[in-house]
C-alpha cells in the first residue's frame, strides 16, 4: 500500500469556553488507508472530525491536505477540498427521494433547472456501485438506517470524495448489514479512497483498519498498527485503566419460571413468537435489525398490541392492553432509544427516576419531593450514576450514565420482576460498557430474569444464558450458552437467500 | 472590587432564570413609563389594569398547560364567546339571574367545549391549531346564532354585572393563580403535563395515560375559557357575540414573553403572570404616554419581539452553562 500521507493534522488545540476539547493532538492519514479512530465518550473524537470537516476551526495547529497547509472557514470549503462526512444519524431529508438526498447541495443543472433524469441515472450508477437494494427514486424516509447510511456513502462519491469519514456507522446496523458495509468500505479503499472511522466495536476496527489513533480526555494517546497491538492494550490505551473482565457473567442458580410467551402475533411485525425467561437468567435476543425482537418485546409490554398471543407470568396469565398494566405486574422495558424514549433530557434525574412511580409516590395529588430524592438518590447510587448532584438535567451525562439512570428507573419500581433491555450499550463506550455488563450480572443474581435485545455478538455470546434468534418476524433457533457460536447464531439470523449472501462475504475477505 | 463582583453574580442570576430577566424588563417598562407619565403609578390605574386583563391573565394560564404539551389552542375566545353569550341570553329572557350558577353554567359549557378538543386532538390524533380552528369557528358561529346576532345589553344583565364591579374578579384572579401555582409545582398533575410536553414518548412507556392527559388539559383550557366568559359579560356589563375577538393572539402572546416554549415542555405559572403583566402595562401605557393608538399595536409587536428574543438569549446561556457542566 502506498505511504503517501494525503492528510496530516498537527498540535491541534480546540478551546470551548470553560474547557479544552482538543488538546494537542496530531493524525495523518495515508491515500487509500483505512484509519480507525477510537476513544470513549467525550474523548474528543467528534470535536476533532468537526475540526478536519471545517464545522470548528482550531485555535491551534495546522492542518496539511496533499502537502499544503490549509484553512477551512465552514464545511463548504473542506467538502470542496474532497473531504466528506457520513454520521451516525444520517442527516438527510426524508420527504426527498433518494437522488435528490445524493445530489442536494451540488444538484445537476443545466441553464438554472434540474436535470432530473441526469441525476436519477448517476444516482442509480452510484447505488449500483454500492450494491444497493433500492432505486434512485425512491423516498428516503421509507429507506432503513442501513439503506439511508449507503445513500450517504453515495453522497460522498458522487463529489469524489477523497477522504470519506465515517462517524459510528455501525452503530444502528445488525451483523448482516455490517458485513455489507465493510465490503463497501474496503471497495472505496481499493479506488484510493481514505477512510476515517469512528467506531465503539472492536469488531469494526479490526475488520477494516490497518492502523488506529486514541483519544482520550481531549488528548492523542497514539497511534498504532493494528496488527501489532493486542485487545488489552488498546483497551487501556482508551480508558486510562485495565479492564479485567469485560463480560462479568456470574454463576446463578436459575430458578423458577417468570415470564412465558407464547405464540406472540402481530401481522408484519412477528409471527408465532414464544419464549420463557427464569429467575436469574439472563436471555438474549437477536437477530438483524428487522427481524420483530423490538417489536416483540413492546407488545408484551402493552406498547402495541398484537394480534394474537399469551403472556404468562409466574405460571397466571395477564392482560395487558397499556405499558402501565405491563409496569404494575413488574415487566419494565428499557428502550432502545435511551433519549427519546427512555428519559426527559431536560428534567432533572431525580425526576426522571421516579416518573414511573409517580402514582405511590404522590400523597394525595402532592408531590413527596423528599421522599423522591431519597428514592432517586438511592437506586441512582446502586448503579453508580456518575452526576455532580441529583438535581442535574439527564442531558448533562454521558450516554453510559443516562443508561445508568434508565436502570436506576426501572430499580425504582419496586415491584419489577422482568427487565427487558432493548441494545443497552448501543453508544456507550468501552469502561460503561462493562459497568452495564456488571450491573445486568448484578441483577441476575438478586433473580430478576432479564431480556437483552442486542444486535451485538460478543455482548449476547458473553452475557447470556439462552440466545433467542429470530429472523423475519420468527424465532428461528434457542442456542444454550454452551452451543452458542458466532457462526451458528448467523446462520441462524439469515434465511436461506441471505446465507448464499453471506459465504460471498466471506469468500471476498 | 467588592461592588463588581456583586454585580457579577446579580447578572449571573438573571442568567440562570427566564423568570429574573422578565422581572428585570418588567421594572425597566414600568420606570419608563412613569418617567414619562408619573400618574401611571397610581392605584386606581393599576386596579383598572388587573380588572381588565383579567380575562387574559386567567386564559394564559390554561394557554401554559396547552403549550406546554407541545399543542396550541386558538379556539378559546370562541368558546369565551359562546358560553358569555349563552348566560347573556339567559338574563335577558329572565331565566335565571342568579350569579353564581350563571359562573357555574358558563364554566360547564368552557369544559364541554374543551374536553371535546382534547378527546378529538388525542384520541383523534388531529393537529392542535386544525382541530381548535375548526371549533373557533363552530362557537364563534354558535354565539350569533343562538343569539340572533342581537346583544344583551347592560339593562340585561344589571345586577349581574356589579359583580364585575366588585372585589369577585381580583378574587377569581388570586384564586385561580394560586391553585395554578400550586398545581403545576407540586401535584402529580402538574408533573404529568410537564412529562407529557417533554417528551410524550418516554412518559407512555414510563406508563402516563398521555391522552388522558391532553385531554384534561384542553378541558382545564375550556373551563378557564367559560370562567373568562362570565367575567367578561359581568365586567363589561353586556354579552354580544363578537366579544374578545381575535383576542386569542394576546393570550399565547403572554405566554410566549413569560418564557413559555411553543414546542412544550418549558414554561412556568410565575413566568405566564409576568408575560401577562408586561402585555397589560403595554396596552395601558402607551395611551398614557402619548402614543397614537394606530401605532400601537406596531409597539406592541416590537416589543414582544424583543422580549422573546432576550428569552432565547437567557435560553442558550441556561443550555451552554449546562453544556459546560457536562464537559467537565
Amino acid at each position: 500500500m502506498a505511504e503517501e500521507v494525503i492528510l496530516e493534522l498537527q498540535n491541534i488545540t480546540k478551546i470551548f469556553p470553560g474547557v479544552k476539547a482538543l488538546d494537542n493532538v496530531h493524525f495523518d492519514l495515508r491515500r487509500g488507508e483505512i484509519h480507525a479512530l477510537m476513544g470513549e465518550n467525550g474523548a474528543g473524537k467528534s470535536t476533532f472530525i468537526k475540526v478536519i470537516t471545517g464545522v470548528h476551526a482550531a485555535e491551534e495547529g495546522k492542518m496539511i491536505l496533499e502537502g499544503k497547509e490549509v484553512h477551512f472557514r465552514g464545511p463548504r470549503d473542506a467538502s470542496d477540498a474532497g473531504i466528506a462526512a457520513v454520521y451516525q444519524h444520517p442527516t438527510s431529508y426524508p420527504e426527498l427521494s433518494v437522488a435528490e438526498n445524493i445530489f442536494i447541495g451540488h444538484e445537476k443543472m443545466k441553464h438554472g433547472l434540474i436535470q432530473w433524469k441526469v441525476m436519477n441515472d448517476e444516482a442509480a450508477e452510484l447505488l449500483g456501485r454500492l450494491d444497493a437494494d433500492f432505486g434512485p427514486t425512491e423516498e428516503m424516509g421509507a429507506l432503513s438506517v442501513a439503506q439511508q447510511q449507503m445513500v450517504e456513502i453515495a453522497k460522498a462519491l458522487s463529489t469524489n470524495a477523497k477522504i470519506v469519514i465515517l462517524d459510528e456507522p455501525t452503530a444502528s446496523l445488525t451483523q448482516n448489514e455490517s458485513q455489507k458495509l465493510y465490503k463497501i468500505v474496503r471497495q472505496l479503499r481499493d479506488h484510493g479512497v481514505s477512510v476515517i472511522f469512528i467506531s465503539h466495536r472492536f469488531e469494526d476496527m479490526y475488520e477494516l483498519a490497518s492502523r488506529v489513533t486514541v483519544l482520550r480526555d481531549s488528548q492523542y494517546i497514539g497511534t498504532y498498527d493494528v496488527d501489532k497491538i493486542s485487545n488489552a492494550d488498546l483497551i487501556k490505551a482508551m480508558v486510562g485503566r485495565e479492564i479485567s473482565d469485560m463480560y462479568p457473567k456470574p454463576e446463578v442458580k436459575i430458578g423458577d419460571e417468570l415470564l412465558r410467551i407464547e405464540g406472540m402475533s402481530r401481522t408484519g411485525f412477528f409471527k408465532d413468537v414464544s419464549l420463557d425467561v427464569h429467575e436469574g437468567e439472563i436471555i438474549g435476543m437477536t437477530g438483524l435489525v428487522g427481524a420483530g425482537r423490538t417489536e416483540t418485546m413492546e407488545s408484551v409490554c402493552g406498547i402495541t398490541k398484537p394480534d394474537a398471543g399469551k403472556v404468562f407470568l409466574q405460571g397466571k396469565e395477564l392482560h395487558i392492553h397499556k405499558p402501565a398494566d405491563a409496569m404494575k405486574e413488574g415487566i419494565i422495558l428499557l428502550p432502545e432509544d435511551r433519549q427519546k424514549q427512555g428519559l426527559i433530557l431536560s428534567w432533572g434525574l431525580n425526576r426522571n427516576v421516579t416518573l414511573p412511580i409517580q402514582e405511590e409516590l404522590a400523597n394525595h395529588g402532592f408531590n413527596d419531593n423528599r421522599k423522591e430524592n431519597e428514592l432517586s438518590k438511592k437506586y441512582l447510587e446502586e448503579v453508580d450514576t456518575k452526576a455532580v448532584t441529583i438535581f442535574e438535567p439527564a442531558s448533562s451525562l454521558s450516554g453510559g450514565n443516562q443508561q445508568k439512570v434508565v436502570v436506576a428507573k426501572a430499580l425504582a419500581q419496586s415491584n419489577m420482576k422482568v427487565i427487558i433491555m432493548d441494545e443497552p450499550t448501543k453508544g456507550v463506550d468501552v469502561g460503561a460498557k462493562a459497568e452495564i455488563y456488571g450491573i445486568m450480572g448484578e441483577l441476575a443474581k438478586k433473580g430478576y430474569g432479564i431480556i437483552m435485545i442486542s444486535s451485538e455478538m460478543p455482548e449476547i455470546l458473553g452475557m447470556c444464558d439462552r440466545i433467542y434468534v429470530m429472523c423475519n418476524g420468527r424465532v428461528t433457533g434457542c442456542l444454550d450458552r454452551g452451543e452458542a457460536t458466532q457462526e451458528g447464531i448467523l446462520t441462524l439470523s439469515m434465511e436461506n437467500s441471505a446465507k448464499h449472501e453471506h459465504a460471498e462475504t466471506e469468500a471476498h475477505s | 472590587m467588592n461592588s463588581k463582583a456583586q454585580k457579577k453574580s446579580i447578572w449571573k442570576t438573571i442568567g440562570k432564570s427566564r423568570e429574573a430577566s422578565l422581572v428585570l424588563v418588567l421594572i425597566v417598562l414600568c420606570v419608563v413609563v412613569t418617567i414619562m407619565n408619573p400618574t401611571f403609578m397610581s392605584i386606581k390605574n393599576i386596579g383598572e389594569i388587573f380588572r381588565n386583563n383579567s380575562l387574559t391573565m386567567i386564559m394564559a394560564l390554561g394557554m401554559l398547560c396547552v403549550l406546554l404539551t407541545g399543542g396550541i389552542d386558538i379556539s378559546i375566545t370562541s368558546t369565551l364567546a359562546f358560553a358569555g353569550m349563552t348566560i347573556g341570553l339567559l338574563q335577558k329572557y329572565d331565566i335565571l339571574h342568579n350569579t353564581f350558577l350563571l359562573f357555574v353554567i358558563a364554566m360547564a359549557i368552557g369544559i364541554g367545549c374543551g374536553v371535546l378538543n382534547g378527546v378529538i386532538i388525542s384520541r383523534g390524533k388531529v393537529t392542535p391549531i386544525i382541530c381548535t380552528m375548526g371549533f373557533m369557528y363552530i362557537w364563534r358561529g354558535l354565539a350569533y346564532v343562538i343569539s340572533n346576532s342581537s346583544w344583551a345589553s347592560g339593562a340585561d344583565v344589571a345586577g349581574y354585572s356589579d359583580f364585575g364591579q366588585s372585589a369577585g374578579p381580583y378574587v377569581i384572579l388570586v384564586v385561580v393563580y394560586v391553585v395554578f401555582f400550586i398545581m403545576m409545582k407540586w401535584t402529580k398533575f402538574g408533573r404529568k403535563i410537564y412529562a407529557v410536553g417533554s417528551n410524550a414518548e418516554a412518559a407512555r412507556i414510563s406508563g402516563i395515560n398521555v391522552n388522558n392527559t391532553l385531554t384534561a388539559v384542553y378541558g382545564i383550557m375550556g373551563l378557564l375559557a367559560g370562567l373568562a366568559g362570565a367575567l367578561s359579560v359581568s365586567v363589561y356589563a353586556s354579552a354580544q357575540p363578537n366579544m374578545q375577538y381575535g383576542k386569542e393572539m394576546d393570550v399565547i402572546a403572554a405566554c410566549v414573553i413569560g418564557g413559555v416554549s411553543m414546542s412544550g415542555g418549558r414554561g412556568s405559572v410565575v413566568g405566564t403572570f409576568i408575560g401577562a403583566l408586561i402585555m397589560a402595562i403595554i396596552a395601558k401605557a402607551l395611551p398614557l404616554i402619548g402614543i397614537d393608538s394606530i401605532a400601537q399595536n406596531t409597539i406592541k409587536g416590537v416589543i414582544i419581539l424583543v422580549v422573546v428574543i432576550l428569552n432565547v438569549i437567557t435560553q442558550r446561556m441556561m443550555d451552554k452553562q449546562n453544556l459546560e457542566r457536562r464537559a467537565m
